[in-house]
This record gives C-alpha cells, sequence and structure tokens, in this order.
C-alpha cells in the first residue's frame, strides 16, 4: 500500500510537503518593493515623534524646557515624564521583573536615554523640535564596570534605595540585581579541589547589538470614536505586546489590536517593548491621530537591545586521561542601566544553565550575578535562545583551555566527553534534560569531511615555517560542537509576564480545499508562510500552494509568544502539525461516511483517504472539504476548522559540528577565513533550501560579533561604536562561502521530529570563529584572548607572545 | 524650515512634481511624497545600502542625497524594474535561489544588481562580492545573493546569445 | 538624523557660486557629490545654512591629460577616475586608490574635490595627491590661484582654502615608474587604519625617484621627503626599504581610536608601507 508508485510519488511532490526545498511564497512581493513594513505605513493625519535623548551616561535631569520646541510650527506635543506620570506610564515593567523609565524621571542612566518626545508634523520639524527642547543636566559619576559597580558607593538606581529582595531573590548592594544559582555548589568544589587536573580561565563576551537592517518603530493610532487602539510595530511578539499595552494603558485588550507587518529582520532586537512604542502610544492617545516613531540606526545601536555583556570566570576538571569531572562557572552579568533582559521570568539569566554543553560531566554549578552599570538596557538573545550563545561560547572556550592544560587534541578531547547517543533523553548536571542526539556520529563526519589530521599536519608544517621566517602567516583550526537549547517552552518552567510560552495555529479548511492558517508566531525573515504550509501540506494533504499562512495580527491569529529563541518550529510548527492532525481526524470521518464503510476502514494517503485494501475507492481532501461544508452528515458539524495550543513537553536541542580554517596575517593582525564547515543537525528538514539560507546567515552574524562587532563604551560612558562605520556588519566583500552538512536525530517528543535551526549556526559559530583565531597562536603559547578579534586585538596578541621581535 | 522647492523628476519613467524642502532626503521624497516605498532607510549613514535607487544611470545611495540636489533627474527603483507578470531576471533570480530572507535589504540589492551587471555582464564571484559591497544584508549570509546575481548573469547572457 | 534647513542654491557659473559664497561667508559651503558633507550634516555636526550644489556647473567633471599634465576636475567622481581607461593608462595609481575608497554606491557620488578640499584625515585623495605633488586649483574673489597639495593641509579640517574659494580641479604631472596604494581597513566603507601611495622610478636597478604619502596617520595626510630619500640611490633593498619606514615613522602622529591603539597603528604603519614599496618597486622592474 505504500510503495512509492508513480502516481503516489506525483501526488505527494504535487503537496510541496515536508522535505522539499519549495520556493518562497514571501519572495513575489518583496522582491517587487512590495513589502509592508512599518515605515512604509501611511495614515491620514498620522504625526510623527522624536525623542530628546541624554547625552550623558549619568545625570540628573534639573530641568526640562520645552517652550520654544512647543513654539515652533507644526509642533504638536512635548511629553515628559512628568506628562507621563498622571497615567502613571512614566516607568514601565520590563520582562525581567525591573522597571524602566519611558521618560526620564529625575535623572538619566545611559548615553542616548529617552528624555522627551516631540510630536510634531513631519519628521523634519519633530528633529527640528528636538533640537529646541532644553535640557538642564548635572552629571553625575559614571560607572561603565559591572565590577566596580558592585563596590561603588554611588547608587545607580535610587528608585530602589533599600530594596534587599530583587525580582530574582536577594540583592547584595545597591547596584546588585540578582545572583541566580545552578546546580552542586558543595559537590563541584569537592570534585575541582580533588581533581587530577584543572584548567581556569576568565573571559569576557564583549557587548554586541543585533541590529537588524530595520530598526526599531511602531505607529500607534487612537480611534477615539469606538475607543479602539490600533499599534502596528517591528514586534517579534506581537500577542504579548498587546497584553502589556492594555496592563499599561488600561485599554481593554479586546479594544487594542496589535499588528506586527512585514519585518525587517528581528535577531532580538525586537522582542522588548521600548520607549517608543510606549510615547507613540500614548502621544496617539493624546492628540486623537496616529503616530509614528521610527528610531534611526545611531538610536538603535545606543538604545535599544543589547545582547551578550558576560563576564564569565570558569574551571573544568578532569582527570589525566581528559575525562570531564566537573565544571564551575561564574558570570558578571553587566545588564545596564534597567534589567531589561528578554528571557523567561524564571531565567534571569536565560538558559546559561545550558554551559555544560554537548559533554557528559558529573557534577556542575553555575551562579550569575545581575549589575546595574551607566549603559544601555537589554540583554536580548542576538539570534539566540536566552544565552545560549554565552554558554556555548564558554564551554566550548573551557574544552580549548583544558586542551591546552592537558596538552591534548581539542577535537580528541570533544569526542571523549560527548554524551553518548545511548545515554539520550540525558539529564545534564545543571537539570535539563536533552531529548536526543548522536554527537560522536556527527563529529566524526565532520572530521573527515575536512580531512582534519590533514589540517593539523598542515597546521605544524606551518609553525615550523613561520619559525624559520618563511612565512608570516599562522593557521588556525577552530572546532565547536555545541549543543542548544530552543523551542520555549513548556509552560509548566516558561512564562513571560505570567504568559506560559506555548503557541498556537488555527486552521480552516475552505469549501473548496484550500487553506488558511494563523499562528501566534511572526516571520522575520525566516520564510513562515512557506514552510508553516509545508508542515500542514504533509499533515491535510492539500497542497503547501493552496494554504494561506498568516501571522501578526492579534485581532485574527490565535495567541502566541511569538518568534525568538528558535521558538516557532519546535512550539508554533508542532501546533500547527497537531491542529493538522485535528483536522486530518474530522476528514477521516466525513471520508469514511461518504465512502459508506466504518471510520477505522479508512486510511490517510497522502491527499486523500482510501478504504483500506481498496485503494482505487477514495475520497480527496478536496472532495472531503466540499462535503464539510455541503452535506449534511449525522453526528458531525458543519465545517473544517481545527486550533491547537502547544505547550511542549520539553524543549528541544539541536546541534552541530564546526571547523573553520583561517589564516592569519601576523603583522597585520588581518584574518582570512579559508574555509568554514558546518555541520547541523536540527531533526527533521522540512525545507532544506531554508535551512541552508538560515545556516548562511547565523554564520555570518557570528562571524561579525567573533571579529570585530561591539558596543564599545569609553570611560564616561560615551558610546564609540553608534553608526555603521564603526558597528561591524560584514558586506558580501569580508565574507566566505560557507559548507553545510547536516545530519537528522528527529526530536522524540516533537509531532514531526523537528528542532528548529535559525539560531544554531550563531551560537556554534561564533566560538568556532574565535577558536580559529586562537588556535592560530596555541603553539607560542596564548591561552585565551577575549573577543572581538578585530585587527589590533588580534596584533596585540601577537605582539604579547612577541611574534614580532 | 526652509522655503519649498517645486522638485521635478521622473521616476520610473513617470514625470513628478511636488513641492519639497530642500534639506529632505531623496529616500524620504521618494517614499512619503511619491509611495514608492520599496527603497528603505537601513543605516542613514550611507553605509548598508538599502536605500539604494539608479539616478541619472548611477547607483546612489537615496538617504545621503537631498531632494534639491536630485531635482531633475531620472530615477529608477526596484518598482521600475520589472513588472508583476514580467519580472527582470535577477528578480527571478533572487527567487529561485533563496536570496533574500527578511526582504528589507533586498530592493536595494536588485537596484545595485541591475547596474552591477550593466558596469560588468560577466561578472566572476569576487567581481559580484566586491561591486555588492556597498549593500549590506543582515539575514542571507551573501552566499545566494551571490549565487543569485550570477546565475542571472548567466542566463541574461545566454539569452543575447541565442538572440545572436 | 534629518538636516538642519538650508537655503539651497545650484548656480551655473563660478562667478556666481563666489558672489554666494562673498555673501553668506561662513555660513554657506559648496558641495560636490555630498558623501562627506551631508552625513555630517545629517548627524547635526555641521551647520550649513547656505548650501551651494556644484553640479551645473560647467567643466567640473572633466578628465584631461594634455600631454604630461593631468587635470582632474572637482566634481570627477571615483567611479569615473575607476572608468577612465586613459587616466588608468597614465596614472594607474588613481584607479588603484579609487577602488580602495569606499563603496561602488559611494563612488558614483563622492568626488575628488570633496575628497581632496576638506582636510579630513580619513581621505584617501589627500595623500595621493601628495604622493603625485599635485597642484590644488582655487578661485576665489581674487581670480584663481593654485596651492601645492604638499602645503594644502594645516590640520584636521583646516586648509590653505579661503571660505569664500573654491576648489576647481587638481592637476599632477604624469608619474613615472611603479605605483602602489596599499590600504588596511576594517571592512568595506571604512577609513584606512593604515594607507601608503607609493610612486617610484627606476633606473638601471636604481631608484631614480620616489614619493611617498600616507593616510589617517596624522590630523594631515604625511608626505615624507625623508622617506623618499632613503629609497632614492638605493637598489630598493630590504635595508633601504626599512630606512625608509623608518623615516616615515618618524613623520606620523598617529592616534587612538576604534581601529586601534597607536603602537598598532604605527607598526601596521610601517607594514603597510613596506608592503606598497615593494609591490611598487615589483612594478618598475617588470616593466623595464
Amino acid at each position: 500500500m505504500n510503495d512509492m508508485t508513480p502516481d503516489r510519488e506525483e501526488r505527494s511532490a504535487n503537496l510541496k510537503g515536508m522535505g522539499c526545498s519549495r520556493k518562497r511564497v514571501e519572495d513575489a512581493r518583496f522582491t517587487q518593493g512590495k513589502g509592508n513594513y512599518v515605515d512604509d505605513i501611511k495614515l491620514p493625519g498620522m504625526l510623527h515623534g522624536d525623542f530628546v535623548r541624554s547625552p550623558y551616561a549619568h545625570a540628573k535631569v534639573v530641568s526640562v524646557n520645552k517652550e520654544a520646541a512647543l513654539a515652533l510650527p507644526g509642533v504638536v506635543a512635548v511629553l515628559t515624564a512628568e506628562d507621563l506620570a498622571p497615567l502613571n506610564l512614566h516607568w514601565m515593567p520590563t520582562l525581567a521583573g525591573d522597571k524602566q523609565m519611558v521618560l526620564a524621571d529625575g535623572k538619566v542612566l545611559f548615553q542616548g536615554q529617552e528624555v522627551a518626545f516631540v510630536v510634531a508634523s513631519d519628521r523634519y520639524i519633530a528633529a527640528d523640535a528636538v533640537e529646541l527642547v532644553e535640557v538642564e543636566y548635572e552629571e553625575l559619576p559614571v560607572i561603565t564596570d559591572p565590577f566596580e559597580s558592585l563596590k561603588s558607593d554611588v547608587v545607580l538606581r535610587p528608585d530602589l534605595d533599600g530594596q534587599t529582595e530583587g525580582a530574582h531573590g536577594p540583592r547584595k548592594h545597591h547596584n546588585h540585581i540578582f545572583t541566580w544559582e545552578q546546580g552542586d555548589e558543595a559537590g563541584t568544589n569537592q570534585v575541582l579541589d580533588n581533581a587530577e587536573v584543572v584548567a581556569e580561565e576568565t573571559m569576557y563576551y564583549h557587548r554586541t547589538h543585533p541590529c537588524p537592517l530595520e530598526t526599531c518603530g511602531s505607529v500607534a493610532s487612537m480611534d477615539k470614536v469606538n475607543g479602539k487602539l490600533t499599534l502596528w510595530g517591528t514586534f517579534q511578539a506581537p500577542h504579548v505586546v498587546r497584553t502589556v499595552a492594555s496592563l499599561l494603558s488600561g485599554i481593554e485588550e479586546h479594544n487594542i489590536r496589535v499588528v506586527s507587518p512585514d519585518i525587517g529582520g528581528g535577531f532580538g532586537n525586537k522582542v522588548g517593548v521600548y520607549p517608543g512604542y510606549v510615547c507613540s502610544i500614548v502621544a496617539s492617545i493624546v492628540t486623537g491621530v496616529p503616530v509614528k516613531w521610527v528610531e534611526d540606526r545611531m538610536e538603535n545601536l545606543m538604545s535599544t537591545a543589547f545582547a551578550r555583556d558576560y563576564h564569565m570566570t570558569g574551571k573544568i576538571s578532569a582527570t589525566k586521561e581528559g575525562k570531564i569531572t566537573g565544571l564551575h562557572c561564574h558570570v558578571t552579568a553587566d545588564h545596564g542601566g534597567f534589567d531589561a533582559c528578554a528571557d523567561p521570568t524564571k531565567f534571569p539569566a536565560g538558559f546559561m544553565n545550558i554551559c555544560t554543553g554537548s559533554y557528559d560531566i558529573p557534577v556542575a554549578y553555575l551562579a550569575v550575578d545581575g549589575v546595574y552599570t551607566n549603559k544601555a538596557p537589554g540583554g536580548v538573545s542576538y539570534r539566540c535562545s536566552f544565552r545560549v550563545t554565552e554558554a556555548v561560547y564558554f564551554i566550548e572556550r573551557m574544552i580549548e583551555v583544558l586542551a591546552i592544560e592537558l596538552d591534548m587534541d581539542a577535537a580528541e578531547l570533544r569526542r571523549i566527553n560527548f554524551i553518548k547517543k545511548e545515554q539520550f533523553p540525558y539529564t545534564a548536571a545543571l537539570g535539563w534534560e536533552y531529548d536526543s542526539g548522536d554527537y560522536h556520529t556527527a563529529w566524526d563526519k565532520a572530521l573527515k569531511t575536512v580531512d582534519y589530521d590533514g589540517l593539523r599536519k598542515e597546521q605544524a608544517e606551518r609553525v615550523e615555517a613561520f619559525k624559520r621566517g618563511e612565512t608570516r602567516k599562522l593557521m588556525g583550526i577552530g572546532l565547536t560542537f555545541f549543543t542548544e537549547i530552543v523551542g520555549a517552552g513548556p509552560v509548566k518552567n516558561c512564562d513571560i509576564l505570567g504568559m506560559g510560552m506555548f503557541d498556537s495555529c488555527e486552521i480552516r479548511i475552505h469549501p473548496t480545499g484550500s487553506a488558511i492558517a494563523r499562528l501566534g508566531t511572526i516571520s522575520q525573515g525566516q520564510g513562515h508562510a512557506t514552510t508553516f504550509a509545508q508542515i500542514l501540506a504533509s499533515e491535510i494533504g492539500i497542497s503547501a500552494d493552496s494554504i494561506t499562512i498568516e501571522e501578526g495580527d492579534t485581532d485574527t491569529a490565535p495567541y502566541g509568544l511569538g518568534t525568538y529563541g528558535s521558538r516557532s518550529t519546535p512550539v508554533a510548527g508542532a501546533a500547527t502539525a497537531m491542529a493538522g492532525r485535528k483536522i486530518r481526524a474530522k476528514a477521516q470521518m466525513i471520508a469514511a461516511y461518504l465512502l459508506e464503510v466504518h471510520d477505522d476502514d479508512v486510511e490517510f494517503d497522502i491527499d486523500r483517504f482510501v478504504v483500506k485494501g481498496a485503494p482505487e475507492k477514495f475520497k480527496t481532501m478536496k472532495e472531503i472539504a466540499y462535503a464539510a461544508y455541503n452535506q449534511a452528515i449525522p453526528g458531525i458539524e458543519p465545517g473544517l476548522e481545527a486550533v491547537s495550543y502547544y505547550d511542549p513537553p520539553n524543549m528541544t536541542y539541536p546541534f552541530g559540528a564546526y571547523v573553520c580554517v583561517m589564516d592569519i596575517d601576523v603583522d597585520t593582525g588581518v584574518p582570512e577565513i579559508r574555509r568554514f564547515y558546518a555541520l547541523d543537525d536540527c531533526g527533521t528538514r522540512i525545507n532544506p533550501m531554508i535551512i541552508e539560507g538560515q545556516i548562511h546567515g547565523g554564520l555570518t552574524e557570528a562571524l561579525a560579533v567573533a571579529l570585530g562587532q561591539e558596543i564599545a563604551y569609553d570611560d564616561i560612558g560615551n558610546v564609540k561604536t553608534g553608526t555603521l562605520m564603526d558597528f561591524f556588519l560584514p558586506t558580501a566583500w569580508e565574507v566566505p562561502n560557507y559548507e553545510t552538512d547536516y545530519t537528522v536525530t528527529p526530536s522524540p517528543h516533537h509531532p514531526i521530529g523537528a528542532k528548529g535551526v535559525g539560531e544554531s549556526p550563531h551560537v556554534g559559530g561564533v566560538p568556532c570563529f574565535s577558536n580559529a583565531v586562537q588556535d592560530a597562536f596555541r603553539a607560542f603559547g596564548l591561552r585565551h584572548t577575549n573577543m572581538p578579534h578585530d585587527h589590533w586585538r588580534i596584533w596585540q596578541t601577537a605582539n604579547k607572545l612577541g611574534l614580532h621581535e | 524650515m526652509s522655503d519649498k522647492m517645486h522638485i521635478k523628476l521622473t521616476v520610473n519613467g513617470e514625470p513628478k512634481e511636488f513641492l519639497a524642502e530642500p534639506r529632505e532626503l531623496l529616500i524620504y521624497a521618494l517614499r512619503e511624497k511619491l509611495d514608492i516605498t520599496g527603497p528603505h532607510v537601513g543605516c542613514d549613514t550611507s553605509h548598508c545600502g538599502a536605500c539604494t535607487v539608479t539616478l541619472n544611470g548611477k547607483s546612489v545611495k537615496s538617504c545621503t542625497m537631498f531632494v534639491a540636489q536630485a531635482n531633475g533627474a531620472e530615477i529608477t527603483t526596484i518598482e521600475g524594474i520589472g513588472a508583476p507578470d514580467a519580472l527582470h531576471v535577477l528578480q527571478e533570480s533572487f527567487k529561485e535561489h533563496h536570496g533574500l530572507q527578511c526582504g528589507f535589504c533586498t530592493p536595494g540589492m536588485i537596484t545595485r544588481a541591475t547596474k552591477l551587471l550593466e558596469e560588468n555582464p560577466s561578472p566572476s564571484e569576487e567581481d559580484v562580492r566586491f561591486g555588492m559591497a556597498g549593500n549590506i544584508c543582515r539575514c542571507t549570509g551573501y552566499q545566494n545573493i551571490v549565487k543569485s546575481i550570477l546565475a542571472a548573469a548567466s542566463e541574461i547572457n545566454s539569452a543575447k546569445e541565442a538572440a545572436e | 538624523m534629518i538636516p538642519a534647513a538650508f537655503d539651497y542654491y545650484r548656480p551655473e557659473t563660478m562667478d556666481d557660486v563666489i558672489a554666494i559664497l562673498q555673501e553668506h561667508g561662513d555660513d554657506a559651503r559648496v558641495m560636490a557629490g555630498g558623501h562627506s558633507l551631508i552625513p555630517m550634516m545629517k548627524l547635526r555636526m555641521a551647520d550649513v545654512p547656505h548650501l551651494i550644489d556644484l553640479q551645473a556647473i560647467d567643466g567640473l567633471s572633466d578628465i584631461t591629460i594634455e600631454g604630461n599634465r593631468i587635470t582632474l576636475g572637482a566634481m570627477v567622481t571615483q567611479h569615473d577616475l575607476i572608468a577612465h581607461d586613459g587616466l588608468t593608462a597614465a596614472a594607474p595609481i588613481l584607479q588603484e586608490t579609487a577602488l580602495q575608497i569606499a563603496d561602488p554606491q559611494v563612488r558614483y557620488m563622492g568626488t575628488v574635490g570633496g575628497n581632496v578640499a576638506n582636510g579630513d584625515p580619513g581621505n584617501d585623495m589627500p595623500g595621493l595627491m601628495q604622493c603625485l605633488d599635485a597642484t590644488i586649483n582655487l578661485i576665489g574673489p581674487d581670480g584663481a590661484r593654485s596651492v601645492a597639495a604638499r602645503d594644502y593641509y594645516e590640520s584636521a579640517y583646516m586648509t590653505a582654502r579661503e571660505d569664500d574659494e573654491v576648489l576647481v580641479s587638481v592637476s599632477f604631472d604624469t608619474p613615472s615608474g611603479g605605483h602602489a596604494y596599499e590600504k588596511q581597513k576594517r571592512k568595506i566603507g571604512d577609513y584606512a587604519t593604515a594607507a601608503a601611495a607609493v610612486q617610484i622610478a627606476n633606473s638601471g636597478g636604481i631608484v631614480a625617484s620616489a614619493s611617498i604619502a600616507m593616510t589617517n596617520l596624522s590630523d594631515v595626510p604625511v608626505w615624507s621627503d625623508d622617506a623618499a630619500k632613503a629609497l632614492i640611490g638605493t637598489s630598493c633593498d630590504a635595508d633601504a626599504v626599512k630606512a625608509a619606514v623608518a623615516a616615515m615613522l618618524g613623520d606620523i602622529d598617529p592616534s587612538e581610536d576604534n581601529r586601534g591603539p597607536v603602537a598598532f597603528k604605527r607598526h601596521v604603519a610601517g607594514v603597510i608601507l613596506t608592503r606598497a614599496i615593494t609591490r611598487a618597486w615589483s612594478r618598475t622592474t617588470s616593466r623595464a
């Protein structure tokens, strides 16, 4: 029955279901300039908002004089904290359990902080008015270092003065936010104290920024006649924004419609709620007309959503043979002026506790201290699932350092410590249950493909040639084996502002056999309209080309928690499959009725139900859909619709093996990527073309972070990297071609076995690029040096090792 | 605010006239005065190329040009490159080879690529990477953009050969 | 990023340009391609109440090669430099330099005049013009005058050009011998961490003449006579190159920025210059 006859093959191909490289349905509009992004929205009478921002990183705001600005023709309003206070909107709650000023309430805590919101008839007048708002500041001492902050008498957050309890337990100091501990401290210390070998290292994962090509923005339109607020914006989680907007404004949730139109990349930048969104809403309520706010690039880099900024100290112990026995990790996390990290509520350091990585480590301990400084708030997951990037960087560096300590090959050290295939589901020392994996197979395939032994031989020869003065270029071999934790997540332990992190899909089959499915997620380039239709096509036997996927409009889509942390496929993809199965179950009953047999006597076959043993007797899904709307079937309601809210039983754990080969000019510090091989295992593969595209993109963002991209501050808190001259976004010229490869280890608990892939290449890519740079200098005694590995820092590494003498 | 000027442009073959302050940036004039929203603002400082248009035969970044400066110019944007029922080879090629993801850079990318292929109808991969280096993409890692452009070049060249 | 308002002028004669400049003094600025000025205006770091666009002035976009003399109009773009075969044959260092400036779109708008005139230490053309011993031709209320590129730059953004003068062209003799423009930068679109312009003439295996300038390693471009002298009369051997580099390192004065600390910049300046000299010299021998 299940032989792939030509007829069945053709029917299956026509579905364009899972596993095929279906071309993207989104592309017609994007290639013709007909995308619809927030800044494309133009409403009658719409006003433009613009911010007065603080030039100082820490200052008292003595006064704000808006007279001159208000006198400028075309200026409609200038809002300050004083204006927002009666509405109780001068502060807002953050996703991390802290609160953040919407507009400066007596002081500013970082350069670029929002002080006043100017509303004018066009963007030009708004910009002129910003210049006319006179703000008197009184400078305060600036703290940009979290360690200094914990020692300083300066109270950064007087609003919290005397509060010894934070959102995540006791605060140790007036600039301390939380301590988050996981694992067995005593047990870990005991193992470390008695270990044969211990490697220690301190590393800084620098502050950077997701910097999608489209900045953040919103258009708020308060319809006072009907009492309805519509808010378009760059929201990776539109439904949560609706709930927050309702809680903040007091407008009932049914009277708020939030729409995420096309989004020009997110990468975590568009998860949080920003003062600009709130101000556009308030301004529209105040003025009664639509108000648009779109930040410029400088504002984006200075004020919305940094990522990383983790100071990490690790100790890893092993036997002399290299079997890892314990891991200790401490993080001092610089959260800036407000704790606005975008993590599930119970995880103030995200999933940093995946820092045991892909290795079978018997005992481990992690402690994270969050600290306030005079830097921008944020701490978003930049193309990663809640600090997984930091965790993987940490463990993959610790492995390299341990390999140096043991004088052992780093590939071999990884191999002997991998969690074995038969150990899955595997409970890690810091609590997570890894769903499935086959690390040895992936690793062996990767090393074989790149001819790892040959590379090491070539590298050794290069070192000798360098020593003889025949070359000034060193060769680095970067290795990384990563395990991600994505698809947040089970409602039992993951929520955002109290909302469980399920996701949803609602399907309507139309009478003629086409369909629409709506989801609680929102694509920002991932191609949901293409891939979710493929999942559904395979589940319900209707061609993907006949299925519309819609997301992002809270008036029509079912509630969901949005798209970030690679959660769309693991959670909403599962909801799609589950809703599809409900459709199929009803279709089976209809088919059985139409075929005049018992329900159990028909079975699903690609695009139809057939009578078991009599394949010539069948009803196609198209016929079944028509019957659902046109035929009175005893005991069955008309119509063919289903909805699923999916609470995943566990996260999914994609993994991968990456190898980077790099040549480094010791004299200029310029690295050249010769080869990058990426093997990813994301479980069941829905659309190989899109997977490959995600990997190319994630690797390129990883290259940027590892080799130069940072948000840097000077001593008085000025942002030194505020434009794309200094904030490194590579062009086509600086980026190599990547080789991609895969293995398939389905997730056992996911309805279609898919694990998610969008962030893997970034998570695995950063340590791989970094390891390549650092490996080049291993032969000369380098143990560890911090990213970003830009030209001067690489040069400095070489210089410190005496390679310029 | 300064006095408004009478601006005349030919955009995608159509004459356009409007009043604008000289300081208005060409990108905003196109987007907000003429509702041509294909070109986007990405960086504001002429680094990213999302605002790329063809102006008097040159690839330019319209975020770094005053509308007064452009007065009298002939401009082609992504909207003038193909029609829904007759896409430009590059538009087809970007779709075929997954040369885009979020789509925000795509109008500038394709507009620049049309000019690149005029400058150099048979580019090498290196030529494409160098010739597209004024356009930043955050999603694709460029690999499929390069592939799309090379494939389009080869298709255009084959069509030319066949016609000769 | 929105610039402040300004009055816009598009005069058709240079007399009109000068008249507007005289009328408004400091408040007026001329603009060629605008790719230096407009970003500054958008950031509101440059206040220009009266903006004079030079695009309607005839003749400013000409590239003229007459006998041994090359003249580039102020409105000649980097793209024009790259695309001009005659120029590339006569002075290939211009194409080599222009290709390392910014990106294709910016090169379509960015001009020789804009790059040379303003004294931005990050621009590549000033160092190149010093290497070529170019003359910078200005027109002002008192007529035309010329200033040697090597005398033109006083400090960052301060030049020998008066506020009511306009840079109309640069001219220089066809360089002889081998050339190289070597530039290290972080990425496309960046200014140089260090860049070197080198022209060397070879006579029977001996350096007959040399000219060396570097960019973005001081608040002005650095043309080093001592560096050139260290090469002249030598066979451009390793010791001579070392001496030239040492001389140049005595003349530069880099400051720390996001590209790196001073020690790094000084080191890279030496490496880049060594490479530039080596490449320029190899081109002479290959021609000889």
